[in-house]
């Protein structure tokens, strides 16, 4: 067993997760005025609509691909007739087709960011860290399309789904067995990507668990009582 | 019937000069923070002119306001819920800081430190946001104050719709102008409040105050293309909506707003009004926008009334609610003189912050007999201000409220004049716009002499009956969400970069 992938790969996660976890409880529970998308669009519209479009829907489909491929059991998959290799080349290509989309929306928010005068003076650290972060993790999931044309048996995205279950199911010494092999351009993706977890609470991030599902159900007017409940 | 009690403003634009005060008072309270240097909560501007943010009153731009459908429902005109959450990403709707203006100050300190050189030093303006230098301001909040720019780029005006050979106001001879202060409306059918994803945004059941709640927005900016009046500030430092509270921790101790306490002219009014909340929704939803003032004054309910008194007392309001209701000149202004009217009512919002339209020069053209007379008083075909103007703006084009409100104003000029120089009583001009001599008598005192206890009568909430004095021991005051924290401890690993700290650049002599 090698130490460093025992570390980072076996280990890194589980802390990863309690900051994630912990962090965004404690700031939804201490600090709900820091809550909130950030939005500089009224800064500077130019362009904006189109990038930040791009940008949300192509990582949306993102997540929503690495979510049906790491947590939801090949076993249902394979049930669903979509064999390994199949598996593989639908993750390649709408994976491919989202990650360039999603790169074209970055690399215009990512300019924006850093040479737009407004934008870059109302920007914390954080907001332009965690977006460098997304944008270097974004390169390297892209650059894994390319690796993965080197083996289109499927049989990589196997293995890290077994990772995943794995750990998912508290088994880190086996899960890490899994990771051993992989071209590095890959562990440094899972590494990045458990990275990201770890910013999530301390940054802007933190809006995505406030997704306004609850608009549809409410009624157009809210009235609320300034005093509790009415006393004679 | 399900009663709810209002605070509700008048302001009197006959007698209002322009001077600014109750903007630059409201500013000193509520924003002179990082974030909303370009926000103003109350802002006066001059008519005819575009406004402020630019344009605000043309809705086919910033789809501010409701949207009546063919089947009588209404819909915000941003879009139903769906296309509202479809633009979380980037709100199409959304006014650019540039449409407010860029916010900027002077070098003063640069007045201090200037070495000996040829030409005065000057003190050069630099953005509040970047902190780089402005070359040049070119827009303000009061950018088209007295006239100010071109009327060529004014006459986008939107209350110039449908104002017969509207080029004509461009003359020098036949300009005009009036002043029109505004904050928000706390309207009774918010759009801001439906168009909030996050539902921070909402009404207070006891006086009827719209505001934000800042620990529950999340900045998702929908308010901001959803209130017409464009009088909900996104502010770019918390990345949270801000609004005009109505000065609620002042209302709420009985005393009137900032705006309308330091008021030089005295043309503010507060006063409680009564109304149906359940006929809100179809008041709001009438076919013709025409019949938008009157659906408004049919929601109110006379304080008078025992049935209402005693529906009132069910519903819990207090009585001194009530008796304030009673003596309320917001009421009396709106409902019994009818000389208040709403502002823009074709927005389906039900604002309730009204306004008493302006008389122009007439009545001196009139008695040198420049001017037509229809009766006792002056034709007001012949105001200087198109009565089109003033209709599109305070009664969704209808000309008949605005008339009668001139008239009777009018009316009672002549009747007081002839009263106090000619020592007659006048009652002939009372009668032919439906005034009697005890009605007039009190609007004189309300909105000639004004007196403080006549324009503000301000109810306290039961605050120390509703409250545990002991529970709230050692509690903070007012703060901005965060509890007593504010977002702005320096130990915060959450938030930003911190509150307040203002990127300067120094200044580099050029010779």
């Amino acid at each position: 067993m090698n130490f460093t992938d025992m570390l980072l790969f076996g280990i890194y996660p589980y802390i990863a997760s309690v900051i994630f976890f912990l962090g965004c409880l404690l700031r939804y529970e201490r600090e709900q005025y820091s809550w909130k998308a950030q939005s500089s669009q009224m800064l500077d519209k130019k362009y904006f609509r189109v990038a930040s479009v791009f940008f949300h829907v192509g990582i949306i489909m993102i997540f929503a691909g690495h979510f049906a491929g790491l947590v939801i059991p090949y076993e249902v998959w394979s049930f669903l007739g979509i064999s390994l290799a199949g598996k593989q080349l639908i993750a390649m290509g709408v994976g491919g087709f989202f990650g360039v989309m999603c790169f074209i929306g970055m690399t215009m928010l990512v300019y924006r960011r850093l040479f737009n005068p407004r934008v870059r003076a109302s920007s914390s650290t954080m907001d332009t860290l965690i977006l460098l972060v997304i944008y270097w993790q974004l390169i390297l999931g892209i650059l894994t399309i390319f690796v993965s044309t080197g083996h289109m048996d499927g049989y990589v995205m196997k293995d890290l789904m077994s990772w995943s279950r794995y750990l998912l199911t508290f088994r880190p010494a086996e899960a890490i067995a899994f990771m051993g092999e992989l071209h590095w351009i890959y562990k440094a993706h899972v590494f990045w990507g458990i990275t990201l977890f770890v910013l999530f609470p301390f940054s802007r991030l933190v809006h995505i668990w406030s997704v306004p599902v609850g608009y549809f159900g409410r009624n157009y007017q809210v009235v609320r009582r300034r005093f509790g409940d009415r006393k004679a | 019937m399900k009663i709810r009690a209002q605070i509700g403003m008048v302001l009197n634009l006959d007698k209002c000069i322009g001077c600014h005060t109750c903007s630059i008072t409201c500013k000193n309270v509520w924003t002179t923070r990082e974030g909303v240097e370009y926000a103003w909560f109350n802002n006066v501007e001059t008519k005819p002119g575009i406004g402020f943010p630019k344009e605000w009153e043309n809705q086919d731009k910033w789809k501010g306001g409701w949207e009546r459908k063919s089947n009588g429902k209404l819909v915000p005109k941003i879009g139903g819920k769906l296309r509202v959450l479809a633009n979380l990403f980037a709100n199409p709707d959304l006014p650019e800081i540039d449409d407010y203006y860029e916010p900027f100050d002077f070098d003063y300190q640069h007045l201090h430190t200037a070495k000996d050189s040829k030409h005065q030093p000057v003190a050069r303006p630099r953005s509040l946001i970047s902190g780089q230098r402005m070359e040049k301001i070119e827009w303000g909040p009061n950018w088209e104050e007295i006239l100010g720019t071109e009327f060529e780029k004014r006459k986008k005006d939107q209350n110039f719709n449908d104002v017969v050979q509207k080029d004509i106001y461009g003359q020098f001879e036949k300009t005009f102008m009036m002043y029109l202060p505004r904050l928000c409306e706390h309207c009774l059918n918010p759009t801001c409040v439906a168009s909030c994803p996050s539902g921070a945004i909402y009404k207070r059941e006891e006086d009827g105050i719209v505001l934000i709640d800042q620990d529950k927005c999340r900045g998702w900016r929908m308010c901001v293309s959803g209130c017409p009046y464009k009088k909900i500030y996104f502010n770019w430092k918390s990345g949270k909506s801000e609004k005009c509270t109505f000065c609620y921790p002042r209302i709420e101790a009985g005393q009137p707003t900032t705006c309308s306490e330091t008021c030089v002219g005295r043309i503010r009014y507060l006063g409680v009004l009564l109304y149906d909340a359940d006929k809100i929704q179809a008041a709001a939803s009438v076919a013709n926008e025409k019949d938008l003032y009157q659906a408004q004054l049919d929601l109110f309910l006379d304080p008078h009334d025992p049935k209402v008194i005693e529906a009132a007392r069910k519903e819990g309001i207090p009585d001194n609610w009530l008796k304030a209701a009673q003596r309320s000149p917001v009421y009396m202004m709106a409902m019994d003189w009818k000389v208040a009217l709403p502002l823009h009512p074709e927005y389906r919002t039900l604002p309730m912050v009204w306004y008493v339209p302006p008389l122009s020069p007439i009545q001196s053209a009139a008695e040198a007999g420049h001017v037509g007379m229809n009766g006792e008083i002056p034709d007001l075909k012949s105001l200087r201000i198109p009565l089109r103007y003033l209709a599109n703006m305070l009664t969704a084009g209808d000309e008949a409220p605005v008339v009668r409100a001139l008239e009777r104003m009018i009316a009672m000029r002549a009747y007081k004049r002839s009263q106090q120089v000619d020592g007659v009583e006048d009652l002939e001009v009372l009668k032919q716009v439906g005034l009697t001599k005890d009605r007039v008598d009190e609007m004189y005192r309300y909105m000639a002499l004004a007196n403080y206890e006549d324009r503000f009568v301000i109810p306290t909430s039961h605050r120390a009956y509703a409250e545990n004095a002991y529970d709230l021991k050692g509690e903070c005051g007012f703060s901005f969400g965060n509890g007593c924290g504010g977002g702005e401890s320096k130990l915060n690993i959450f938030g930003g970069s911190s509150k307040g700290v203002r990127k300067v650049i120094p200044v580099t002599m050029k010779d």
